[in-house]
């Protein structure tokens, strides 16, 4: 049986942050992973938004890792090579009586250590935001609020643990974590490890694995939210993110800018029994629309491109579960929104919390830079010129709507953790992700993945093993 | 670089486009195309059925742009292959082109006229907002099409189309042939989008049956398709509760519309129509940017491609002679307005001195019409009547229009489609 010294169960942005977090340390760290890529659960399905922190209640672990998740964003997408922009927030309200809500988000931001901050009139708001819908009777305004590209985010922080001696598992299923001799037993479809400490980050199924281990029983309900992504030419309608109050309309869904310049609409929040369901529904998607109307105006809905569901990992207790809840067993369970801002926090603080249990020492060799696929379509014209000379693979456009290169693709595939899938060269390119959804370039990525992995096309996925996407040759010579 | 003039596009539209520029005396053409070969989407159309109007002869789609191949190729009309055009600017009287290849790196190509060829794309499932799951299995119809035809893989076995468009027929008869079981064509209005006569050699003679108001209100399936769920809409589109219907399948196709890829053009300004999603062009395909043609189905979408290739040479002939200098000298437009069941016009507005004796005027109409009649009015004057028995959305309507019905003092041309007997 393989031995490590810690095991992390999941690779989405909570695991891949942990790793990384102690890839600082010196140890044998293993993250196992059920699905063929990072960031495959709830970190690729949400709403991109790097939270200023007003939101939870104050003293929750929710406001803290927050607020320290947020500061940390800044050095962290640097690092990582990230896209990140802190394009500030507004909450809207629709009604003069709604006023003192927005006053009391301020003072709880206060309390929770959020900066920047400011109570607006609508005329004031919609000074800095035009497309502001007329109803809107103030705003709050908290400038430390951001965007941030989940999947960059997640693979990022799983490439550099990687890059800093972390192994990753794919394709691995934990079927179990049971008291052994070193500490740990985990059993999985790939068959079992040992390991001093495990940290669930199982996401919408830590509380499945939490309750295997502990007396004191979790329980999550996977809350799906469903969103409509608009394409580049509505991405400029607003510019900051615009949350609603919850009020008179319920509770209210984003329309947001994203750092790829698309504009995004949602979520809803059904609370849903099966936490694999991210099908979206007729009514869910209409709500997206109606809702998002309500606090700004004229989104061109018929520049919508895709729609998505993602699933929040509701907890009963309302507030992230987080530490060692077993002897050398750490949660990171419930992690809801906001998860992916906290992600960063939560990684640095189990880490900690593991160090000193399991007394690791400093990695000397710990590098905390890491370069992501070159965004070529980005680079100002003399230098991708230069780069075109020194690797003509650049030059060759794979996906004409996000303009992506062949080179870019290949780099994708090449990473340390790199693409195996449609999909995750979709989200580490964005090859297929602009406005014809793959349509022209999904059989060229597929030719790609099969010349650079010596893949026959039918095995080359859209996602998951059974994802198969061609299913076999046709009859004539082909 | 410097050229006279670039067609962004080596379909059709693109070759035909060069070929009279370069027909009219134009030396330096040069063709820009994004794959490694020329002839655009036809090379993936092996049916037959092209050029019925162009060379009274049935060809497939490869065969057809062989023709036009081998005529530029024999004009000596460089073309630069597998190349990206990714941006487009007016600086002066020139037009700055900047593409991207392999063999070139980054080139920016100085021309004095453009001509835009680039074709149009499938509209994708989320344009249409259809719910459910989002597993392998979900292709656009020339998805699939250029998998089976041109890698040589079956992209499904059970299959259902969304949409008739003429993709979408003729995959449905294409994956019939190769041995799948294509279970319906579902249609969200109460006709087909698509031609006649590929209704009936696509489904009608395979027994496929084809649902009008039907569209598909789920989609399951974790990882790969494993059924779509169909309903009946009324008239404004909207599922009927009570009317699902659940196919077990492992594929959906989607032959739900055509756009119109205008996003070089927008970089340059062009002005766009919002029912076409192509420029705006006057009489001489020029759009809102002087220099700028347009032609094919960056214009507007076609049914034939024989349409294409007339549209192109006419678009190739005026670029010539504006980069020669030719044309008369600029008048008054008179803008060309649709009207009853014509939805656009092509062009949409007409310079009496600059046009032609005749010039071809096209456009849809929005619904099915039995015994109607195209009419052609100068303000309230009628210029022109003609009857159609038929006339359907799928299938593109002209008029040629003559200088000579003109005194140009118009304020505007109508063109009119209707019922001969006025509802």
């Amino acid at each position: 049986m393989k031995a490590y010294d810690v095991i992390v169960i999941g690779a989405g942005v909570v695991g891949a942050a942990t790793a990384r977090e102690l890839s600082r340390r010196q140890g044998r760290f293993l993250v196992v992973e059920k699905a063929l890529d990072v960031c495959e659960g709830t970190s690729k399905a949400n709403s991109a938004i790097v939270h200023a922190g007003f939101d939870a209640e104050p003293g929750t672990v929710k406001a803290k890792m927050n607020v320290r998740g947020n500061e940390k964003m800044d050095k962290l997408s640097q690092e990582l090579d990230v896209p990140f922009q802190r394009v500030g927030a507004f909450v809207v309200c629709f009604s003069q009586e709604e006023l003192p809500k927005l006053q009391e988000l301020y003072d709880r931001g206060v309390q929770n250590g959020v900066t920047d901050m400011e109570l607006l009139t609508g005329d004031q708001a919609r000074a800095l935001e035009p497309h502001l819908s007329q109803e809107v009777a103030g705003a709050l305004l908290a400038k430390t609020s951001g965007i941030v590209c989940p999947f960059e985010l997640t693979l990022g922080l799983a490439e550099s643990a990687a890059k800093n001696g972390v192994a990753f598992s794919f394709d691995t299923q934990v079927t179990g974590v049971e008291p052994g001799e070193q500490g740990w037993v985990v059993h999985t479809s790939q068959g079992d490890f040992s390991a001093r400490a495990v940290v669930n980050a199982a996401g919408v199924f830590s509380d499945q694995v939490h309750n295997w281990v502990c007396e004191e029983k979790l329980h999550i309900t996977p809350r799906r939210g469903e969103y409509c992504l608009l394409d580049h030419t509505a991405g400029n309608h607003v510019s900051h993110t615009v949350f609603q109050l919850p009020g008179k309309y319920g509770k209210g869904v984003l329309v947001s800018p994203t750092v790829h310049g698309n504009l995004l609409l949602g979520p809803t929040a059904k609370d849903i029994g099966d936490p694999e369901d991210t099908a979206t529904t007729a009514a869910g998607l209409q709500e997206v629309l109606e809702k998002s109307a309500l606090g700004v105006k004229d989104i061109p809905t018929r520049q919508v491109i895709t729609s998505f569901a993602g699933l929040r990992a509701h907890e009963d207790g309302d507030d992230f579960v987080l530490g060692e809840s077993a002897p050398g067993f750490f949660d990171a369970a419930g992690i809801e929104s906001p998860g992916l801002t906290s992600a960063p926090a939560i990684g640095e603080y189990l880490a900690e919390l593991i160090t000193e249990k399991l007394g690791l020492s400093e990695n000397p060799a710990f590098d905390p830079l890491r370069k992501g696929v070159p965004k070529v379509k980005d680079l100002p014209v003399e230098e991708r010129a230069a780069l075109l000379r020194k690797d003509p693979a650049y030059g060759q456009i794979v996906c004409r709507c996000e303009e992506i290169s062949y080179g870019e693709i290949r780099d994708a595939i090449h990473g340390i953790l790199g693409a195996k899938t449609l999909d995750g060269i979709k989200r580490r390119t964005r090859a297929g992700m602009g406005r014809c959804q793959g349509g022209f370039c999904s059989p060229r990525v597929m030719d790609l993945l099969s010349q650079e992995l010596g893949l026959d096309l039918t095995q080359i996925r859209k996602s998951g093993n059974d994802a198969q996407i061609v299913l076999e040759k046709t009859r004539g010579e082909g | 670089m410097k050229v006279d003039i670039v067609t962004i596009g080596g379909g059709p539209a693109g070759l035909a486009a060069a070929i009279a520029a370069r027909e009219s005396g134009v030396e330096q053409v040069l063709i820009l195309e994004r794959e490694p070969e020329l002839g655009g989407i036809l090379n993936q159309c092996i049916h037959n059925g092209f050029g019925l109007h162009t060379f009274k002869e049935e060809l497939t789609g490869p065969e057809y742009a062989a023709r036009f191949i081998e005529k530029a190729e024999a004009l000596g009309i460089p073309h630069w292959l597998s190349t990206t055009v990714v941006d487009l600017q007016r600086q002066g009287d020139r037009l700055l082109v900047t593409c991207v290849s392999r063999e070139r790196g980054l080139q920016v190509v100085e021309a004095g006229a453009v001509v835009l060829c680039m074709g149009c794309r499938e509209r994708p499932r989320g344009a249409l907002n259809i719910p459910g799951t989002r597993p392998a299995g979900i292709f656009s119809a020339g998805t699939a099409q250029r998998l089976v035809n041109l890698e040589g893989y079956l992209p499904g076995r059970e299959v259902v189309i969304l949409g008739s468009g003429d993709i979408g027929l003729i995959m449905a008869r294409r994956m019939t042939l190769e041995g799948a079981k294509v279970k319906c064509v579902a249609e969200l209005m109460p006709y087909s989008g698509g031609l006649k006569r590929n209704i009936v050699q696509c489904l009608d003679d395979y027994g496929i049956p084809l649902k009008l108001s039907h569209t598909v209100v789920d989609i399951q399936g974790k990882e790969r398709v494993t059924g779509v769920t169909i309903a009946q809409v009324d008239g404004k589109g909207k599922p009927i509760p009570g009317t699902e219907e659940q196919i077990p399948c492992d594929t959906l196709l989607l032959s739900v519309g055509l756009i119109p890829e205008n996003e070089l053009s927008k970089e340059v300004g062009v002005q766009l129509s919002p029912v076409t999603n192509g420029p705006t062009v006057n009489e001489s395909l020029e759009t809102s940017i002087p220099g700028v043609f347009a032609c094919g189905n960056v214009l507007h979408v076609h049914d034939l491609v024989d349409y294409v290739s007339e549209e192109a040479e006419q678009a190739g002939k005026h670029a010539a002679a504006y980069v020669q200098g030719k044309r008369a000298a600029q008048g008054r437009e008179i803008p060309l307005k649709p009207e009853g069941a014509a939805r656009y016009t092509v062009p949409a507005a007409v310079d009496p001195q600059r046009m032609e004796d005749q010039l071809v005027v096209r456009f849809r109409v929005s619904r099915n019409i039995r015994k109607g009649l195209v009419q052609v009015y100068g303000d309230d004057k009628l210029l022109y009547t003609r009857k159609r028995p038929v006339m359907a959305p799928g299938e593109m309507e002209q008029v040629v229009f003559q200088k000579a019905w003109l005194t140009g003092g118009e304020r505007e041309i109508r063109v009119v489609a209707k019922e001969e007997e006025a509802k």
